[in-house]
């Protein structure tokens, strides 16, 4: 293992492993205040949107509406998928099953 | 709930770890081709298998992992562009460590430190979604982590081994698992006219982001603005009681 490498990947973890666990240490100390906990409740709900949408309307990187996009045509399955059946593993495999055939047929 | 986690050897302590553990397996799915994606690259760029290895185990973060290794192999090895880059591409952590905190603060700390190395996007939300069901399990939060963790180093190590035996794994479709499996947790959540407008605003904010923000920064500046409206809207909601 080269010595620049193995610097390069302690220092990788180091700052990983901070913004990962700053939030705990900071709050630990210094406590929560009850506004915060009322904007924070909103987090799981934003960082889940911000995760979905570039993957189904940018899946390579620039915006693509089209039905060339099989990620956005898998997307609005699953999202049908879901409404209907309330199941993740249902959403799951409709979502590939839809994703895999666009890519097989060639479409 | 919290009184129960300091002591492992209870027996609902052991199996919410394997219930974490099972409900993960769906979206590691998922993760596999990255994983592999991350070995054969790493090895293209000139790294070897000890070394791409070791960063999976000890860094434990895809993204940074891909733009590191990218970077390496574009002949740029300075320490500290490197190690600065990979600190701006998590800082959406921040966020997601803030919003887990007031579940895990009240645990030991070594149990907090553990949590939190194993904290990347897909074991926040799963723990997110274990909350909006049955409330806080630390075996539970663990059990995912481990899951991820385990299937992270495995496929990346795959990704070594199989290097120049397969083509682009990140072709086969299965990455949408990731998308997928976070539309089945988040359509729940839209119960609300304020978690709807935390929806559309993270949605407009993060597609415009992504388009012009460098890295992951589309994540954090959504997220804020998301969280700033679903705020405000909750606020004045109290208000007109």
């Amino acid at each position: 293992m080269r010595t620049e490498i193995f610097l390069i990947i302690i220092g990788m973890t180091a700052v990983t492993f901070f913004t990962r666990f700053a939030s705990a240490v900071l709050f630990r100390k210094a406590g929560i205040p009850a506004s915060f906990e009322r904007w924070m409740k909103h987090v799981p709900t934003g960082i889940l949107t911000a995760l979905i949408m570039p993957a189904l309307l940018l899946p390579k990187g620039y915006l693509d509406v089209s039905i060339q996009n099989h990620y956005l045509l898998a997307g609005l399955v699953a999202i049908a998928a879901t409404c209907f059946f309330r199941n993740a593993i249902v959403t799951m495999s409709l979502g590939l099953i839809v994703i895999l055939s666009l890519r097989w047929l060639g479409i | 709930m919290e009184n129960i986690e300091g002591n492992i050897s209870c027996p609902r302590v052991r199996s919410d770890f394997w219930v974490g553990v099972r409900d993960s397996i769906a979206l590691a799915v998922g993760v596999v081709p990255f994983g592999i994606t991350c070995g054969v690259m790493a090895l293209a760029a000139g790294l070897t298998g000890g070394e791409t290895l070791l960063m999976s185990m000890a860094v434990f973060a895809g993204a940074s992992q891909f733009i590191a290794i990218t970077m390496l192999g574009a002949g740029i090895n300075g320490w500290g562009l490197i190690v600065v880059t990979t600190l701006l591409v998590n800082l959406r952590h921040l966020l997601m460590g803030a919003s887990l905190a007031p579940y895990i603060i009240r645990l030991p700390v070594s149990l907090q430190a553990l949590l939190s190395f194993g904290m990347v996007d897909e074991t926040y939300a799963i723990t997110m979604e274990r909350i909006r069901r049955k409330g806080y399990s630390a075996s539970y939060q663990l059990g995912a982590n481990t899951l991820f963790y385990s299937v992270w180093v495995v496929s990346t190590a795959l990704g070594v081994l199989l290097s120049g035996y397969i083509s682009d794994p990140l072709a086969w479709g299965l990455d949408f698992a990731m998308p997928a499996i976070f539309i089945a947790m988040l359509i729940p959540r839209l119960i609300n006219p304020a978690a709807l407008a935390v929806c559309v605003v993270a949605a407009l904010v993060a597609v415009i982001g992504a388009l012009y923000l460098p890295g992951k920064w589309y994540i954090i500046v959504a997220c804020l603005a998301a969280a700033a409206v679903g705020g405000l809207m909750d606020e004045e909601a109290q208000h007109a009681n």
